[in-house]
């Protein structure tokens, strides 16, 4: 079982706050959606908790350990971490891109063995991209370049998977399959956590949701009950109901019609 | 799996053996491989043991080391910045290095000491480098742009000296000096210049594996256990060690370091990691044969090889354009 904790952590750049004493545990077999508004945190707090940033005060543990204390390349093998809007810089082949993934495990000098050539295959299988070896990774298209990322986080077996916005920029097949690629992942045993703008999804998928504003949590807790229409009302400025609960969840926006009117200099005469 | 063709390594490596032969042959005085035996085999010194030791060898030794770390810091530099218009010179280490060496000939300490020019170029370079390390060390663009204004403060110095030169023939010294060539070079200059070259290129070679995670980005980089401080670090103490002392015995010579990832990237199916060695040994091929033309191209006075390094790489980098062009819409 893996714990990761973030102990009371805030972060503040220039003065200003960008998370704010935010206590957050999670453990295997769970899929946080994180969700909150633009500007909310929350890749702030995905950076933290993947161990990339040293949180201003406050600290995140890995089972116990402080996670910036754990070695760089054994914390590597343990967690993988997918930034928003992941992009390949070369040309590489979809293989070789997905091995990267196994960069902590295989040793400093040496290229990979058999074994892990199979685990590339395994990984790539399993995100559907087996048809696209040997294509350079730059002409993927972006639900198959998401996948790519996804296979390359994978391909070292972590506990831990932290995407920042896994499903952004992918049509709704896509990011269905995605977000279910995720929740599966995470009935197997592994922790997952992601932020995630689409609501129905996070409500259908995820077995729990953080909801964040202005760098604190709102709420945290398993997405059935944590979920409701007044917590998103606050965490987003807009009125939403939400119908159903498991996979025949609905979470509908309401514009409210103040929001919408023009401002009065702005408005014809 | 398809594996992509391997980069014809063996090839490259068979024509640089092929043109150092040349390049101990080919020059003012020719000397067909009978007389160069001829030569090794006659009671020492003779003409043509002289010419090919104290003249060829030095010549051709100097070609191959600056074009082989202008190749490497090319190679490492574009992995790094991930940015195919990254060159050697951009960190300000050439600059610098141009700048200690125009130093020593601009107060005449080059004529009464031959060491001072390399002494000082290295000097420059290493100066340089630390500047750019102290202003950029946080991130990959805060290093370019540092590495831009040590430039410009090395090119100001330039100016200043060529403003301020003692005498016309100092001016010209400088700027023939600033041409680049790797002629003339004493084997003392070169044992002064080996160990910061080698010392750089040990730092480069430990390069490759966080360049090759550099592809997915800086973000999955760090996440995959890359120490990104360490790896600038090391990518730009081994540009100023090595490029620093190339510039500093051979002037300096634009385009190769540009040039030569380019021209190998395609054949190691553009892997950063894969592309270090074959760079290296192509800008050594790409700067020994332009030191060979230079000596069978007939001119009035020498053409020197930092002009010509330059004329060769200017239609490549047209092409350069053009190509990104045609792969952006």
């Amino acid at each position: 079982m893996t714990v990761l904790h973030a102990e009371n952590v805030s972060y503040d750049i220039a003065g200003r706050s960008l998370v704010s004493n935010i206590d957050l545990a999670c453990e295997s077999g769970q899929f946080v959606a994180l969700l909150g508004a633009n500007g909310a945190g929350k890749s702030t707090l995905i950076r933290m908790l993947s161990g990339l940033q040293r949180p201003s005060r406050g600290e995140v543990r890995l089972d116990v350990r402080p996670i910036r204390a754990i070695d760089r390349r054994e914390l590597a093998r343990r967690r993988a971490y997918i930034p928003q809007n992941a992009r390949v810089e070369w040309p590489v082949a979809v293989e070789r891109l997905v091995a990267l993934g196994l960069m902590p495990q295989i040793p400093v000098f040496g290229d990979l063995d058999k074994a892990a050539w199979r685990k590339v295959e395994a990984a790539l299988a399993l995100c559907g991209l087996s048809h696209k070896t040997g294509q350079p990774a730059t002409t993927l298209s972006g639900g198959e370049l998401a996948r790519a990322m996804l296979a390359r986080a994978l391909v070292g077996e972590p506990e831990i998977v932290i995407a920042d916005e896994p499903l952004s920029g992918l049509d709704p097949k896509h990011a269905m399959d995605g977000v279910a690629r995720l929740a599966a992942l995470a009935r197997s045993g592994r922790l997952i956590i992601a932020s995630i703008h689409d609501l129905t999804l996070a409500a259908r998928y995820a077995t729990h949701v953080a909801i964040m504003r202005s760098g604190r949590l709102l709420a945290y807790g398993p997405t059935a009950s944590t979920l409701t229409s007044s917590r998103i009302c606050a965490a987003f400025d807009v009125d939403a109901c939400v119908q159903g609960s498991g996979a025949q969840a609905i979470v509908d926006f309401i514009a409210r019609p103040d929001t919408s009117a023009l401002h009065p200099g702005l408005a014809p005469a | 799996m398809v594996r992509l063709p391997q980069a014809p390594l063996p090839l490259m490596l068979a024509l640089l053996l092929a043109a150092a032969g040349a390049s101990l042959v080919i020059g003012k005085v020719w000397l067909p491989p009978v007389v160069l035996f001829d030569g090794l085999a006659a009671p020492k010194p003779n003409l043509a043991w002289l010419i090919v030791t104290e003249l060829r060898i030095p010549r051709t030794v100097l070609a191959l080391m600056v074009g082989a770390t202008l190749g490497l810091g090319g190679a490492v530099l574009q992995g790094l910045l991930r940015n195919p218009l990254a060159e050697p010179g951009l960190l300000g280490v050439s600059g610098g290095a141009a700048l200690g060496a125009v130093v020593a000939i601009y107060f005449g300490l080059a004529t009464r000491f031959a060491l001072a020019t390399p002494l000082l170029g290295i000097a420059g370079a290493l100066a340089a480098g630390a500047l750019t390390f102290l202003f950029g060390r946080s991130g990959t663009l805060t290093l370019i742009l540092a590495g831009s204004a040590v430039s410009g403060l090395a090119a100001a110095g330039l100016a200043l000296a060529l403003n301020f030169a003692p005498s016309p023939y100092a001016a010209y010294e400088i700027t023939t000096w600033l041409l680049g060539s790797v002629a003339e070079r004493e084997w003392s200059q070169i044992a002064l210049c080996t160990p910061f070259i080698l010392a750089g290129w040990l730092c480069l070679a430990a390069t490759p594996r966080g360049l090759d995670a550099l592809t997915l980005g800086e973000a999955q980089a760090e996440s995959l256990g890359v120490n990104l401080n360490m790896l600038r670090a090391l990518a730009l103490a081994g540009v100023a060690l090595s490029v620093g002392a190339a510039t500093a015995m051979a002037g300096a010579i634009g385009f190769v370091g540009l040039v030569a990832p380019h021209l190998v990237r395609p054949f190691v199916g553009y892997r950063p990691s894969r592309i270090l060695l074959p760079s290296a040994v192509f800008g050594a091929l790409l700067l020994l044969v332009t030191d060979i033309a230079i000596r069978v191209i007939p001119t009035s006075s020498e053409l020197k090889l930092g002009v010509l390094t330059s004329l060769i790489g200017t239609p490549f980098f047209f092409w350069l354009v053009l190509r990104l062009r045609r792969l952006s819409p």
